[in-house]
């Protein structure tokens, strides 16, 4: 009887102080039941015992939940805690330009929550008012324009589900396996469904003289981030984006407006997107010389390696996901390829000796994060688990050793290796590489 | 006569506006400049308020002009507590010069003088994002000067160095050929074996992240790990 009353008489609103009370009562009884999970109920849910489980009724089972907006915008369970952009604090000289890690071990789908998607800044994250934002157009084309927010959302609108990566993605594991984490070896992809216009619209809509052969793309962060691009790429797939995920661009992604490259390395997607200079030659930007430029065994650079070539981990088991106890498992991993669709995922379960297919998971999307799944009979023994991507150009993913002999170990950038995870007869997993 | 050329010029110019009316259709979405007609042309002062980038031929470089001496002064208030008063970089801020000859060498320090292939790219660098907690707030003349002064720490102008609109594109940084700008990938070969692709006996763990202590940890709080 009491629920029905108390659910009756709360439409009634804060002020009624009938309410006050039974909100009050309500709110003890959930927190003594929160507590409750917090203190005690962990450890005996690990032990096998728990208010919770069969037969009894779970507390929660039996106390009103909190009614619709209580929180207007939604939030994670307050029991997945864990699940959190990590950086590394030895990694660079100042939070402001720095990187976060996606934790991949968690991610269930091939999107990546909002709230999750990695972090990377070169002058902090600009907190840009959509009113005051404003986009330029100009440089070698026939109608220079400065274009409202508002403006941008009347074009012609797509969507397209696309990975970035940070091509500094195991860029500290060119040496020796060095961090023992997936969140941390591998964190700085993820995968989003972007909205907005596409770039070959906006330059249509201005008019490229004939000698556009160049486009600077330019921020509006405290870096002024910019980098150079190709007008043929730039005509090809590059989206102007406001949306992600269905709802605004996040300000960690750049909003109000930010820039999508598919498939080629992620500082060129720029954020906060402001300017788009048409020009013959490329700029040289800091940030195309000094900085995701490859330095070579010999000496010399690479620069303008801006594609991500096919890539592929295993995201459980991992060091943060280990086994417990032989049985079937379900290998599970993610593979991407700046060049298109992946074809396939074979998984090794004894270091490259042998490999098996795996089954990858629609929907199989070009520059997209692709599921795969491979399932393991494991028999408790040490095992060395890789995976191996193969994209639609026919591009294999390498080894170490094989990116090794070609590069040397200084170049930082475009480390797309297969990951081995060694896994200990007592199910732990760590990050290791084989000779 | 000139009504015969007229008409084939009318026929030629209906054929052709139907042949690009084709095109658009194909295409579904080309289309001509101003077609939708949103948003405004920007005034020249808002172009050149917002056009920083500056290329290798000097392009964008704006009017103004600064010797290494001035260089020195403006770099002591605001850079070295960063970068240090010779560019020797104080804590985990970057260096700024030194490491000549270091490139091929087993921990190789890439710096403005040893690695950076243009002096115009320094010019924009330190405009458009330095001093790094309030960027872009120079005016020209500082920017040149402390330009400048960079370049000569690193032995790359000398003392009576001005920097300017003619001068930077002409500084020649040591490295400026060392760059190959055509990505060469994919540069490796593997192939899809399926069984028996290496001998299980020479498969051996070369290195492990096991036991290294440089992971800061995955559950619980932020790691505020100590810098190595
Ligand atoms: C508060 C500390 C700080 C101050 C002050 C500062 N910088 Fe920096 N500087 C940085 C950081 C941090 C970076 C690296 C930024 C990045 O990589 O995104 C940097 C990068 C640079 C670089 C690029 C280095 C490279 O090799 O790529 C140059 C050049 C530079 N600063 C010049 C200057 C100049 C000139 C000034 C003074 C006008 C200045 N900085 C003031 C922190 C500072």
């Amino acid at each position: 009887m009491l629920p029905v009353l108390r659910r009756g008489i709360s439409i009634l609103g804060r002020d009624s102080p009938i309410i006050d009370i039974g909100g009050r009562r309500t709110f003890l009884k959930l927190g003594a039941a929160m507590a409750g999970g917090a203190l005690f109920g962990r450890g005996a849910a690990e032990a096998g015992t728990s208010d919770a489980f069969p037969p009894q009724d779970a507390p929660w089972s039996q106390t009103l939940g909190p009614g619709i907006v209580d929180r207007p915008y939604g939030q994670p369970s307050q029991f997945v805690k864990d699940v959190i952009r990590r950086d590394v604090p030895w990694l660079t000289a100042s939070k402001e330009s720095s990187v976060s890690f996606t934790p991949l071990q968690d991610q269930t789908g091939i999107i990546t929550a909002n709230g999750l998607f990695f972090e990377r800044y070169h002058g902090g994250r600009a907190s840009v008012d959509p009113q005051q934002h404003r986009l330029m157009i100009h440089g070698l084309v026939d109608r220079p324009l400065l274009l409202t927010m508002e403006d941008i959302k009347r074009f012609p609108s797509v969507s397209r589900i696309h990975f970035i990566e940070c091509p500094a993605n195991g860029g500290m594991e060119w040496r020796a396996a060095q961090l023992n984490s997936l969140q941390f070896t591998h964190g700085m992809v993820s995968c989003a469904e972007w909205t907005g216009v596409k770039l070959s619209a906006l330059l249509e809509e201005v008019g490229l003289k004939k000698e556009a052969k160049w486009a600077l793309v330019e921020g509006a962060d405290a870096a002024h981030m910019d980098r150079s691009l190709p007008i043929e790429k730039c005509l090809d797939d590059c989206l102007v984006v406001y949306g992600q995920n269905g709802e605004a661009l996040r300000p960690e992604q750049g909003f109000p407006l930010r820039l999508i490259v598919p498939g080629w390395q992620g500082n060129v997607n720029i954020k906060w997107l402001r300017r788009i200079q048409i020009g013959d030659q490329p700029w040289f930007t800091r940030e195309e010389t000094s900085k995701y430029t490859e330095l070579m065994a010999d000496g010399r650079s690479r620069g303008f390696t801006w594609l991500i070539y096919a890539k592929s981990v295993i995201t459980f088991p991992c060091p943060e996901k280990p086994a417990k106890g032989p049985g079937i498992y379900e290998i599970r991993g993610f593979a991407w390829s700046g060049k298109g669709r992946i074809t396939h995922v074979d998984v090794s379960t004894d270091g490259g000796v042998n490999w098996e297919r795996a089954r990858l998971q629609e929907p199989v999307l070009p520059k997209a994060l692709t599921r795969f799944t491979h399932e393991w009979r494991w028999d408790g023994k040490p095992a060395l688990l890789q995976s191996r991507a193969v994209d639609e150009t026919g591009f294999v993913q390498p080894t170490i050793a094989e990116l090794r002999a070609a590069r040397g170990v200084n170049g930082i950038y475009n480390n797309n290796s297969i990951q081995t995870w060694q896994v200990k007869a007592d199910g732990s997993v760590f990050d290791v590489q084989l000779s | 006569m000139s009504s015969f050329l007229d008409r084939a010029a009318m026929r030629l110019a209906v054929i052709a506006a139907t042949a690009s009316l084709a095109a658009v259709a194909w295409a579904g979405e080309t289309q001509k400049p101003g077609y939708y007609g949103y948003g405004t042309a920007p005034t020249p002062a808002q172009v050149v308020g917002w056009a920083i980038g500056v290329r290798p031929d000097g392009q964008g470089l704006p009017p103004g002009s600064g010797s290494v001496s001035k260089g020195a002064d403006i770099y002591a208030d605001q850079c070295a507590a960063c970068h240090g008063t010779f560019g020797e970089g104080e804590g985990r801020y970057p260096k700024l010069a030194g490491g000549e000859g270091t490139l091929r060498a087993e921990r190789p320090e890439p710096t403005v003088g040893s690695y950076w292939p243009f002096a115009t790219t320094l010019f924009d660098y330190i405009n458009r994002a330095m001093p790094f907690p309030s960027p872009h707030a120079l005016p020209a003349d500082d920017v040149y000067a402390i330009t400048a002064y960079v370049l000569n720490i690193n032995n790359i102008v000398g003392n009576d160095f001005v920097a300017d609109l003619n001068s930077l594109p002409k500084a020649k940084m040591p490295n400026r050929d060392s760059f190959i700008w055509n990505d060469p990938r994919p540069d490796t070969s593997a192939k899809e074996c399926m069984k028996n692709c290496a001998d299980p006996k020479k498969i051996k763990i070369e290195s492990t992240a096991e036991g290294k202590d440089l992971t800061p940890r995955t559950t619980g709080p932020l790691d505020e790990m100590k810098p190595k």
